[in-house]
């Protein structure tokens, strides 16, 4: 078992990034036929994913994280905003839908490893006709030799490649959809939330393949999840996102640790943890939303790099340089219609200045 | 000391299962979905029952409940809850049993409320058809519940869909406290949650288990949940409890290899981080043998070579 948990990749520093989302934004149109009203998912986002660098993409459901996926995935078109792979705008090279150059660089893995699966088929269909749509195969001989290689690399026998779906448990069928994306040899994979439909204990399996890949095949990788202990896990860096926005990013373990930003420290502290008896605390908990909508001030005030702005989404440097962290500005105020959706789950508390806000969002 | 002798509460359990087995019964062939299972649970206890899909902790719940349909039977066992047999009950009995002794919460509750009708009306049907109070009553009553778990009396009059998926899971608790039970089963309460809200609602569930001194039969997956909600706890693989202890026992010192591959399943939030294994694809445990006290009050099914036969190559070549 080979396992490089320490180091970042060293290459993801210097040279150009695998993955670069520039300024990437989504909005829907709500309401009826001819309704202008349109609700915001995704705003101004940035990210970078270094070569054979695995970043996790952690938030609450509608937090906009699965947007961005089928955003990068070209199977949403952006509203505004720039997707780099390997220094290439795709969004400009193919204009109008994903080609199948962009398919070959960059492929996906859905959390449903039940849907995504032809019942009818053999699973030696599935991962033939990967190889074939995007001329992988060659001779008959090397095609097969190949999809023995790719049930072996995902950790199944080459026997499985004769059986359907519905033979297998759902960590296998998760393992078929990751020897299928990797059938074309792409740069970058996009999980998203990989393992949250599979039983627990064979979840560990799966993100283990993911490393594996990442440190024998240097794949690249972008892992969404709501499971903040399977990110620090898995990814080297972990980045957060509010209200389609992100908030904090940086080196998983020193993100977990050392939490600048009230909505990271929300997250956080809501993962259950033995370790860690009676980590609930009502009156924290409301000080923490509070501050997520509306804090009145910022605990980097003073920062010589960057000035504080209640306009801005502007980016103070947390800790040593070397961890890349970061977080927004605490005076930066989210949208407000977005963080009603995002915390709507708060119990009303008459008179506290968090539960009018509230209710006006969420109205 | 036998297992059902142990328990965190009075000497007097609220529920006793003994010997437990359930199968479903098919024209071809059976399956036998609960295999000779036996837990007590005492008087405002939580008692957690963990284990992944399909290893019958929900057969277990629905049999207590009386719920099980076709093609599933109680083959063999009893449960007795207070004293009486709960198997034996008539259908008379069984209406009261349900709700006022034993309320339970289903998984994705959130979406068995009625969509045309309003929360208010659906906890005054409550108070009106269990306990035959009036209508005014229950819905003061009903605004009492509402407050008891932190929602504005005033969403009394609002329908489902005008509340959030925590609000409205909140809802169905109160509602499966409303007539005081002495027993909550809770099924995967917040698996449809996020962490922020499934955290809220946890501490809520304690809470309202201090206040009301209700027992709690607490059935999850997640074994972090578990540990930090229940005073002991069981872990079900195939139909059989593999270990039974006090939670923190089970947190400190997991003994069967299930159990250890459930706990590390999940990775710790602190610390190095180090490789977990979890349970390799394909190994599976067969033949599971009845519980062994290995420790003071903490029961393991014998395991090994032997034992359990591993239907794999072996357990520690197989974990990659």
């Amino acid at each position: 078992m080979s396992h490089s948990l320490m180091t970042p990749s060293a290459a993801s520093k210097t040279s150009t990034p695998a993955l670069e989302i520039r300024g990437l934004g989504k909005s829907f149109p709500i309401g009826g036929l001819f309704s202008r009203d349109s609700v915001r998912a995704l705003h101004d986002t940035d990210l970078t994913i270094g070569k054979g660098e695995i970043v996790a993409l952690v938030g609450e459901s509608g937090s906009g994280k699965s947007t961005l996926a089928r955003c990068v995935a070209r199977l949403e078109k952006p509203s505004s905003g720039e997707i780099l792979i390997d220094g290439v705008d795709v969004l400009k090279r193919d204009r109008f839908q994903a080609s199948r150059a962009f398919r070959s660089q960059l492929q996906m893995v859905f959390q449903d490893p039940f849907g995504s699966l032809n019942p009818a088929h053999r699973i030696e269909h599935f991962l033939r006709r990967s190889l074939a749509i995007h001329g992988k195969g060659g001779s008959e001989e090397q095609a097969r030799h190949r999809l023995e290689e790719l049930m072996t690399t995902v950790g199944l026998e080459a026997d499985m490649l004769n059986s359907y779906p519905h033979e297998l448990s759902g960590g296998q069928r998760q393992r078929v959809a990751i020897a299928r994306a990797l059938a074309v040899e792409p740069q970058v994979i996009l999980a998203d939330e990989p393992t949250s439909m599979l039983d627990v204990s064979v979840r560990i399996g799966v993100l283990n393949l993911m490393r594996k890949l990442r440190d024998e095949q240097g794949i690249s990788m972008l892992y969404i999840t709501h499971d903040l202990a399977s990110a620090r896990y898995l990814a080297d860096r972990t980045a957060v996102m509010f209200a389609g926005e992100l908030v904090e990013e940086g080196e998983s373990l020193d993100l977990l640790a050392n939490p600048a930003h009230p909505y990271t420290q929300l997250l956080v502290s809501a993962v259950p943890d033995p370790a860690r008896a009676g980590s609930y605390d009502p009156v924290r908990r409301a000080e923490l939303r509070q501050a997520v909508m509306a804090s009145t001030h910022c605990m980097f005030d003073g920062d010589p790099d960057q000035a504080c702005s209640a306009e801005e989404p502007v980016r103070h440097r947390v800790g040593d340089p070397e961890n890349r962290h970061w977080v927004r500005c605490h005076l930066y105020r989210p949208w407000a219609a977005a963080g009603g959706h995002a915390l709507a789950s708060e119990p009303i508390q008459p008179g506290h200045p968090a539960s009018t806000a509230q209710d006006e969002a969420s109205a | 000391m036998t297992i059902s002798q142990v328990s965190f509460g009075s000497h007097e359990p609220v529920l006793d299962v003994k010997n437990l087995t359930v199968k479903y019964i098919g024209d071809t062939r059976s399956t036998t979905a609960v295999d000779r299972v036996s837990f007590s649970i005492g008087t405002g206890e939580v008692f957690g029952l963990a284990g992944e899909s399909g290893c019958g902790k929900s057969t277990i719940a629905n049999s207590i409940m009386r719920l099980l349909k076709d093609p599933a039977k109680i083959a063999g066992g009893s449960i007795s809850f207070g004293g009486k047999d709960v198997l034996a009950m008539s259908a008379e009995e069984l209406r009261r049993f349900r709700w006022q002794d034993v309320a339970m919460v289903f998984q994705s509750a959130m979406n068995s409320l009625n969509p045309v009708m309003t929360i208010g009306d659906q906890i005054v049907d409550i108070f009106t058809t269990h306990a035959g109070y009036s209508r005014k009553e229950s819905l003061r009553r009903a605004g009492e519940l509402l407050e008891l778990v932190r929602i504005d009396p005033a969403r009394l009059k609002s329908y489902p869909h005008q509340l959030s998926g925590g609000m409205r899971q909140r809802a169905v608790i109160a509602m499966a406290v409303a007539l005081k039970p002495s027993l909550l089963i809770l099924d995967e309460p917040t698996t449809a949650l996020d962490v922020v809200v499934q955290q809220e609602i946890m501490a809520q569930i304690k809470e309202l288990q201090r206040e009301l001194g209700f027992s709690v039969l607490f059935i999850t997956h997640d074994m972090s949940l578990m540990v930090e909600l229940s005073h002991r706890m069981a872990v079900m693989y195939g139909g059989r409890i593999v270990e039974t202890a006090k939670a923190q026992d089970v947190y400190a010192d997991p003994r069967h290899p299930y159990t250890q591959a459930l706990m590390g399943a999940f990775p710790p939030l602190a610390g190095p981080r180090v490789p977990l294994t979890g349970l390799p694809d394909g190994v599976k445990f067969r033949n599971i043998p009845d519980l062994t006290e290995a420790a003071p009050g903490h029961f393991v099914a014998p395991f090994g070579a032997d034992a359990s036969v591993i239907d794999s190559t072996d357990f520690e070549g197989a974990a990659r």
